[in-house]
């Protein structure tokens, strides 16, 4: 984005304080700017906004709704609680609705949301009451180099956009189903080596809840050997071609135990191909 | 696409990129030139060309107009195999467009005329001033993490570090004054030419670093029998490859992308930090300290120089790198060179002294190039074209991709068209022998409707279950020493009926 000038800046108010900020911003980049903290799952910088989760949503005085932030664009004159008791019951409700229904341990920033609104996802359904609905389903393994672990999916649409037209312009996966029953697919649900997949990962590497997992991953945290406090990440840049994308190489035990992307990077912004993201293996192959 | 860009993609395969072009040019392998000097041809005719930019700067485009006179559009499809309403669609829009680059690959430099298609595609550039400006250019990918990076630090015959020729006098003395030692005042040999010297018995003792030329070379069982004769073969590694296994010193290397510090130079110039992220294996030790050690028992004491210490010298002696300190490099994310000094921000893109006014330095020079068929003819004996590339999910020879579990892996195959496998009566998976003049494989078959008949493709990347490179050809460019590997001539036989007095003859186990 270009930098505003003075002359497209536009006047709001955020939590009772005027502001000017530049008319292109978002709810979300408004509220950033003054150092306003407005929580987020399904956003991601670089992306555009997919507006499905609701933990963002504002009050906008006039909106008979509240608005999602980090969507919604400013106007010249807008009045906006981010804190509101609307807010904040609005906020709780769906914190209420995702941690009932999803495994959110490996989603710490959700996890917080949970306990910072006060959601008591128990309401629906725990052992005295009957089991809540969840969209629990047995972890799908169908590959060598990630699963997917569908319990913690919370329908974010990171990874649709990511596989689509925000980065990898692949289109394997959608969401297929309606409602409850909505779920992220390959194409008639096939599995990932028969799908239209080329196993970029950039799906993992934008996906907030550890639904896409790279397997090795999820073998060790399954086996209790996964140990971050025993990690460190490097950046470094891929082996592989002249593009040059940064890796962050995580390392446990003197063994790289994945690979990630920082989003900031100039060349590629975050996105990898299948070599820089799995192929790394050769520097401790047991032949090497 | 998006934001209303157009994409052409000119490739003898249709490629997965080729899916989401506006329009698809299949060209026959190694009618590059032809297929330029058309596109130039139609631009003259029709009054597209950018004579402001011409005449202000470049040179010699009054032969480049003679030159490309006789490629009309019809000569061009008659020699590249693309319709001439195609070519002139890709002209127009090419020379129409605000801004436009030609983007290529090995396609384009694998060839025994590697420069001169090269050369053709800056005359377009240059006929039509699509050359530096922001978002215009002439821009080869490069296919490896630092193949610009080796160039820019003098990984070449006839260049010191930042492209300063070694020829050159006054540029060598500066060297020669920081490195306290003579440097030899003539250029060396490339690639191709250490192996014509092996061949000529001048070259008798060769220390390779990081290269498996014993299964990446063209025309292979050639390159091993020269390897096989040398008086002494080292090779430095971090992976048992072929050509280590046949080197009397092998000396263990660690991955100079996350066990050592250094940096790399990506296709844009960018020059950024690779890092240490995990301890190397008891035995490999840095490139770095492995030449020190080498350079100690030779006589020298280096001391013990970190990888910045070695940067930092570079960047005294190469002008283009000057800027470019290591916290410079970690706080901008990388930085394009040339920059100069340390307040530079580094170069987004090159040429752009022809727009200014008066143009600065020498003008550029449009070249006279004409199109030359591949060196491998198609015969009856040789009908079919064979061309080599990768795969998305491997690496040249394979020992770094063979490591990891790839899920789209299917090993080698001959792919050809469906058309040819019912020409050939070969069946999808049926393996058949496949021949060139130089040697022979068996593979099995698969078919790909993104090839036109005619056409075969495979990769280099199972040398060991299927050494394509018995069936290339080391027929190389004189300047670049690049070999042909995109396009050799074979034939398909089957393996169980009416082949088998050549297979006595010829066939050679793979």
């Amino acid at each position: 984005m270009k930098p505003a000038t003075p002359s497209s800046m536009i006047e709001i108010t955020l939590d009772t304080i005027r502001r000017e900020v530049p008319h292109q911003f978002t709810l979300l980049q408004a509220c950033r700017s003054a150092g306003i903290e407005v929580p987020t799952l399904c956003f991601l910088d670089g992306m555009t906004p997919a507006s499905a989760c609701r933990i963002c949503m504002v009050e906008v005085e006039g909106s008979r709704v509240l608005v999602p932030a980090c969507s919604r664009q400013v106007e010249r004159g807008m009045v906006v609680r981010t804190d509101s008791e609307r807010v904040r019951l609005a906020r709780r409700m769906v914190m209420e609705f995702l941690a009932s229904s999803v495994d959110l341990s490996l989603a710490p920033g959700a996890q917080e949301y949970v306990n910072r609104y006060g959601a008591r996802p128990e309401r629906y359904g725990s052992k005295d009451l009957p089991a809540p609905a969840t969209v629990a389903q047995p972890v799908k393994v169908d590959n060598d180099l990630y699963v997917r672990d569908l319990s913690r999916c919370i329908l974010c649409y990171r990874c649709v956009d990511a596989c689509g037209e925000e980065a990898q312009n692949t289109f394997a996966i959608s969401v297929a189903g309606r409602g409850f029953d909505a779920r992220i697919a390959t194409e008639f649900d096939r599995p990932l080596p028969d799908s239209a997949c080329v196993f970029c990962g950039n799906c993992i590497g934008v996906c907030p809840t550890g639904a896409l997992i790279f397997k090795s991953e999820h073998e060790m945290r399954r086996d209790g050997s996964w140990d971050e406090s025993r990690q460190t990440q490097t950046d470094t840049i891929c082996p592989y071609c002249g593009v040059g994308c940064a890796l962050t190489l995580h390392v446990q035990d003197n063994r790289i135990v994945k690979a990630t992307s920082p989003q900031d990077h100039t060349v590629t912004g975050g996105h990898l191909c299948i070599k820089g993201r799995f192929g790394w293996q050769f520097v401790q192959a047991p032949e090497k | 696409m998006h934001r209303g860009a157009k994409l052409y993609v000119v490739d003898p395969r249709r490629t997965s990129s080729a899916r989401w072009a506006h329009a698809w040019l299949g060209l026959d392998v190694g009618s590059d030139i032809a297929l330029a000097n058309a596109m130039a041809r139609e631009i003259l005719d029709a009054g597209l060309q950018h004579d402001a930019f011409i005449a202000r700067a470049t040179m010699g485009f009054d032969k480049y107009q003679d030159c490309v006179a006789p490629y009309t559009l019809e000569e061009g499809e008659r020699l590249t195999g693309v319709p001439a309403s195609l070519i002139r669609q890709l002209a127009h829009d090419y020379a129409r467009a605000s801004r436009a680059q030609l983007c290529w690959t090995l396609g384009i430099t694998e060839h025994h005329n590697a420069v001169d298609n090269v050369l053709a595609l800056i005359n377009l550039a240059l006929l039509t001033g699509h050359v530096g400006r922001y978002g215009s250019g002439v821009n080869p990918l490069r296919g490896q993490n630092n193949v610009q990076g080796g160039g820019d630090m003098g990984a070449l015959p006839n260049k010191l570090p930042g492209f300063q020729d070694v020829e050159d006098g006054a540029l060598r003395s500066k060297f020669e004054r920081a490195w306290k030692a003579s440097i030899p005042p003539k250029k060396g040999w490339h690639l191709t030419g250490m192996f014509e010297a092996m061949e000529r018995g001048e070259l008798r003792n060769v220390y390779i670093i990081g290269e498996n030329p014993a299964q990446s070379e063209a025309d292979v069982q050639r390159a091993m029998h020269l390897l096989e004769g040398l008086d002494q073969l080292v090779v430095q590694d971090l992976i048992m490859t072929r050509t280590a296994e046949m080197a009397h010193v092998v000396l263990p290397a660690a991955a100079s992308w996350c066990e050592t510090e250094g940096t790399v130079t990506n296709s844009e110039r960018r020059v950024q930090r690779v890092r240490k992220a995990m301890e190397p294996p008891a035995e490999a030790r840095d490139d770095l300290a492995i030449l020190v050690e080498l350079a100690r028992r030779l006589g020298h004491d280096w001391g013990h120089p970190t990888a910045e210490e070695v940067w930092d010298e570079l960047r005294s002696l190469s002008p283009m790198h000057a800027g470019m300190s290591y916290r410079r490099l970690d706080t901008m994310g990388g930085i394009q060179w040339p920059c100069p000094d340390e307040n530079h921000a580094g170069t987004q893109f090159l040429h752009a002294r022809l727009w200014e006014e008066p143009v600065k330095g020498p003008r550029a020079l449009f070249s006279v190039v004409e199109f030359e068929p591949p060196v491998d003819t198609l015969t009856e004996e040789f009908p079919i074209r064979l061309t080599t590339g990768r795969r998305l999910d491997s690496f040249n020879t394979g020992v770094q991709t063979r490591a990891f579990a790839s899920p789209l892996r299917r090993g080698e195959t001959l792919d050809i068209s469906p058309e040819d496998g019912a020409r050939y009566g070969v069946a999808e998976d049926e393996v058949v022998r496949v021949t060139s003049r130089r040697g022979s494989v068996v593979v099995p078959v698969r078919y790909d409707a993104g090839l036109r008949p005619g056409l075969a493709f495979m990769t280099l990347h199972f040398p060991d279950e299927v050494e394509t490179n018995r069936l290339t050809i080391e027929a190389n460019d004189p300047k670049s020493g690049t070999a042909e590997f995109k396009a050799s001539a074979i034939r398909i036989d089957r393996l169980d009926s009416g082949s088998a007095g050549r297979r006595d003859k010829e066939w050679i186990s793979a």
